[in-house]
C-alpha cells in the first residue's frame, strides 16, 4: 500500500458546515495534478469524478496500476492537452482515495469511522474542493467539468461561484436525481447492508470486508452504465469458454463472466461505506430544490461558458435532462452550448474512446482559450 | 461572406443579441461577433456543423427550430435570423409566431418561388424546378412549404406583422421592395430578405 502513503493531500484547516449540519475542520483532501500551471495562472482545469473515480485521471493510477478514468480524453495532445492545460482533480469527501471518508479515522474513537461519517452531499464536496483554487492561488479557473455526479459537481460549483470558472463542461449528468436513480443506488445500498460481513457498517474495525454485497451493487449498476443495444452487440447469447449450457448455475453467458469480473475487480480498490455514502450525495442532489423550483435561478448571476454533452444512449442520465440544464441556462440568460453525441455505448460514453465526443471536449477548449 | 450574409449583417445593430436559427458552419455568427460585437447564439441541426461552430468558439445549440425554439425566454434576443429554412418546415406559421416571440425582430430569408426562371421551368418544362437556389427534386427536396415574395409579404399583412424592410436579391444585386414594385420584384429576384416585427 505504499502507493497509497504518497498520494498529495492538503489538510484542509477552514471549517465546513457540512448540509447535514455537522462541521468538519482538518481534515484531508486528496487530489492530484497534470500538467503545469502557467505563470498568468489561467490554464486551470478543474476534473470532477463520478461515483467510483478518484483523483487519477489521466496516465497510470499509481494504486491500481491501471489506466487513470479519463486518459482517452486528459493527456499531453489529447482533448484535455496537459501540455497546455493544468489539470486537478480532487477525490471528493466520502471517498477512499485519501480524502475524509468513512475509512477514515475518527480521532475521538481512533477507530475507523464507518457509519458514524457524517453524510454529505455534493455541495458538500464542492465547497470542500474549492479549497484547492486557494491552495495553488488561482483566482479564477479556465473551466470545470466533469460527467455523471462529476457533472452534477459542475453544476453545484457554478452555482456556488459564479464568477470562479470561464467555462464549465457538465456531461451526462442531471440537475435533480430522478426516482430510478436513486431506485437503482438503493439496490447497491442494499446489496452492501445485506452482506453479513458489514456489520453496520463496522467491517474495517472487525477485518472483514462486505466484498459480495459491494461486488453485487457494481455488477447491478454495471448495467445501468451500458446500453441494450451494446451489451447485444458486444455479448449477445454468446457463452462463456463453454461449447453448450452447463444446466448449472455457473457463468454459462458471458455477459454473467463479465459482470462477475466487473464485480470482483471493483471491491480491489472501493471501499464499501464510501460506496454507501457517495450514492446517498447523489441522490440527495436536486439543485432545482436548492433554488425553489427554479433552476435559471442556480445561473442567475454567472458568465461562465457552458457547454452540455448527453449521448444518445444513456438511459441512466438522459439527453431529456441534461437539456432541462439547457433550457434553464437559456432562460437565465446564460450562455450555453449543446451536443447529443451519437453513441451505443451507454451512460458510459463519457469515459469511453468516443471520437466524436473527444472532438467536441477539444475544439471547446481550445477555442475559448 | 455569401451577399446574403452581408445584408443581414448590415440590418443588424452593433452590440446586440442576435440567435441565428439554423446557423450552419456559424460564419454569419462568427461575423456578427468578431465585426459588429453581436453576443450570439445558434441553433443547428447537423452535427457537423455543430462541431464546426465549437471550433469557431461559438455558442452553439444542437436542435431543430420546430423543437427547440421553446427553451428561450419571450423577447431574449434582439434579433432572429433565419435563413432560407422557413419553407423547410412543416408549420412555417407556427415557426414565425414563435421567432416574433423569443426576439424583438426577425430577419426571414427565402428562396422566390416566384422568380422568373422558376417560373418558365414549371411552365415550359412541366416539371417542378430545379434551380441554383433550389436544387433537389420534388421526391427529395427538405422543402415543404415554398412561397413568393408576394406571398411572404401577404402572409405578413394578413398576420398583422410589420414589415420594417423587404429587400430583393438577385444575384450580387439588392434592391428594396416596395408595394409599387413588387410584382416585378417577385419575378426578378431570386431571394427576398424581410426585416419583421410584430
Amino acid at each position: 500500500m505504499n502507493a497509497k502513503e504518497n498520494i498529495k493531500k492538503i489538510i484542509v484547516k477552514k471549517p465546513l458546515k457540512l448540509d447535514c449540519g455537522k462541521t468538519i475542520s482538518d481534515y484531508p483532501l486528496a487530489y492530484e495534478t497534470y500538467g503545469e500551471l502557467n505563470g498568468k495562472k489561467d490554464n486551470a482545469i478543474l476534473a470532477f469524478h463520478a461515483l467510483t473515480g478518484d483523483q487519477f485521471v489521466a496516465g497510470t493510477n499509481p494504486v491500481t496500476n491501471k489506466a487513470g478514468w479519463w486518459s482517452y480524453l486528459v493527456g499531453p495532445s489529447k482533448a484535455i492537452d496537459t501540455n497546455k492545460f493544468f489539470v486537478i482533480c480532487a477525490n471528493v469527501i466520502g471517498g477512499c482515495m485519501g480524502s475524509f471518508g468513512p475509512s477514515s479515522i475518527n480521532p475521538e474513537t481512533n477507530k475507523t469511522f464507518g457509519t458514524n461519517f457524517p453524510v454529505i452531499t455534493i455541495n458538500d464536496m464542492v465547497n470542500a474542493q474549492y479549497n484547492l483554487l486557494e491552495f495553488f492561488k488561482i483566482e479564477k479557473l479556465y473551466s470545470v467539468l466533469g460527467g455523471s455526479m462529476g457533472g452534477m459537481q459542475v453544476l453545484q460549483f457554478v452555482a456556488n461561484f459564479p464568477d470562479k470558472t470561464k467555462t464549465a463542461i457538465p456531461i451526462a449528468c442531471t440537475a435533480s436525481h430522478s426516482a430510478q436513480n436513486i431506485a437503482f443506488n438503493e439496490l447497491g445500498r442494499q446489496s452492501i447492508m445485506a452482506d453479513a460481513n458489514w456489520k453496520e457498517g463496522n467491517y474495517l474495525k472487525l477485518n472483514l470486508s462486505p466484498d459480495k454485497g459491494l461486488a453485487v451493487a457494481r455488477m447491478a449498476a454495471h448495467i445501468t452504465y451500458l446500453s441494450k443495444k451494446g451489451l447485444q452487440e458486444k455479448f449477445g447469447r454468446k457463452l462463456q469458454e463453454r461449447d453448450d449450457l452447463n444446466f448449472s448455475f455457473d457463468a454459462d453467458f458471458q455477459i454473467e463472466s463479465y459482470l462477475r469480473y466487473q464485480g470482483s475487480i471493483f471491491v480491489d480498490r472501493f471501499d464499501a461505506n464510501s460506496y454507501l455514502y457517495i450514492t446517498r450525495a447523489m441522490d440527495y442532489f436536486d439543485l432545482i430544490k436548492q433554488f425553489n423550483g427554479n433552476l435559471s435561478k442556480a445561473f442567475e448571476k454567472t458568465k461562465t461558458k457552458f457547454f452540455i454533452i448527453s449521448f444518445t444512449s444513456d438511459w441512466l442520465y438522459p439527453t431529456s435532462e441534461n437539456k432541462e440544464i439547457v433550457i434553464a441556462l437559456n432562460s437565465s440568460g446564460a450562455d450555453v452550448g449543446f451536443i447529443e453525441i451519437s453513441s451505443d455505448k451507454g451512460h458510459d460514453s463519457f469515459l469511453l474512446e468516443v471520437p466524436e465526443f473527444l472532438k467536441t471536449v477539444k475544439n471547446f477548449l481550445e477555442a475559448n482559450y | 461572406m455569401k451577399k446574403e450574409f452581408q445584408i443581414i449583417s448590415e440590418l443588424i445593430n452593433n452590440n446586440t443579441k442576435v440567435l441565428d436559427v439554423g446557423c450552419g458552419d456559424g460564419t454569419l455568427m462568427k461575423f456578427l461577433k468578431d465585426k459588429k460585437n453581436v453576443d450570439t447564439r445558434g441553433l443547428e441541426i447537423s452535427k457537423e456543423n455543430v462541431q464546426n461552430c465549437i471550433s469557431k468558439g461559438l455558442s452553439i445549440i444542437e436542435g431543430n427550430a420546430e423543437k427547440d425554439l421553446h427553451q428561450f425566454p419571450n423577447l431574449s434576443f434582439d434579433y432572429v435570423v433565419l435563413s432560407q429554412t422557413l419553407q423547410a418546415f412543416y408549420n412555417p406559421e407556427n415557426v414565425i409566431d414563435d421567432l416574433l416571440r423569443v426576439a424583438k425582430k426577425a430577419i426571414v430569408t427565402i428562396p422566390n418561388f416566384g422568380y422568373w426562371k422558376v417560373r418558365i421551368h414549371l411552365l415550359l418544362k412541366g416539371t417542378m424546378p430545379i434551380t441554383d437556389n433550389l436544387p433537389n427534386e420534388w421526391y427529395n427536396t427538405p422543402n415543404l412549404h415554398m412561397c413568393s415574395i408576394k406571398d411572404f409579404s401577404n402572409f405578413c399583412s394578413k398576420k398583422k406583422i410589420d414589415l420594417i424592410e423587404s429587400i430583393a436579391l438577385n444575384g450580387e444585386k439588392t434592391s428594396k421592395i416596395n408595394e409599387a414594385n413588387i410584382n416585378i420584384k417577385n419575378l426578378s429576384s431570386e431571394l427576398g430578405i424581410f426585416l419583421i416585427k410584430k
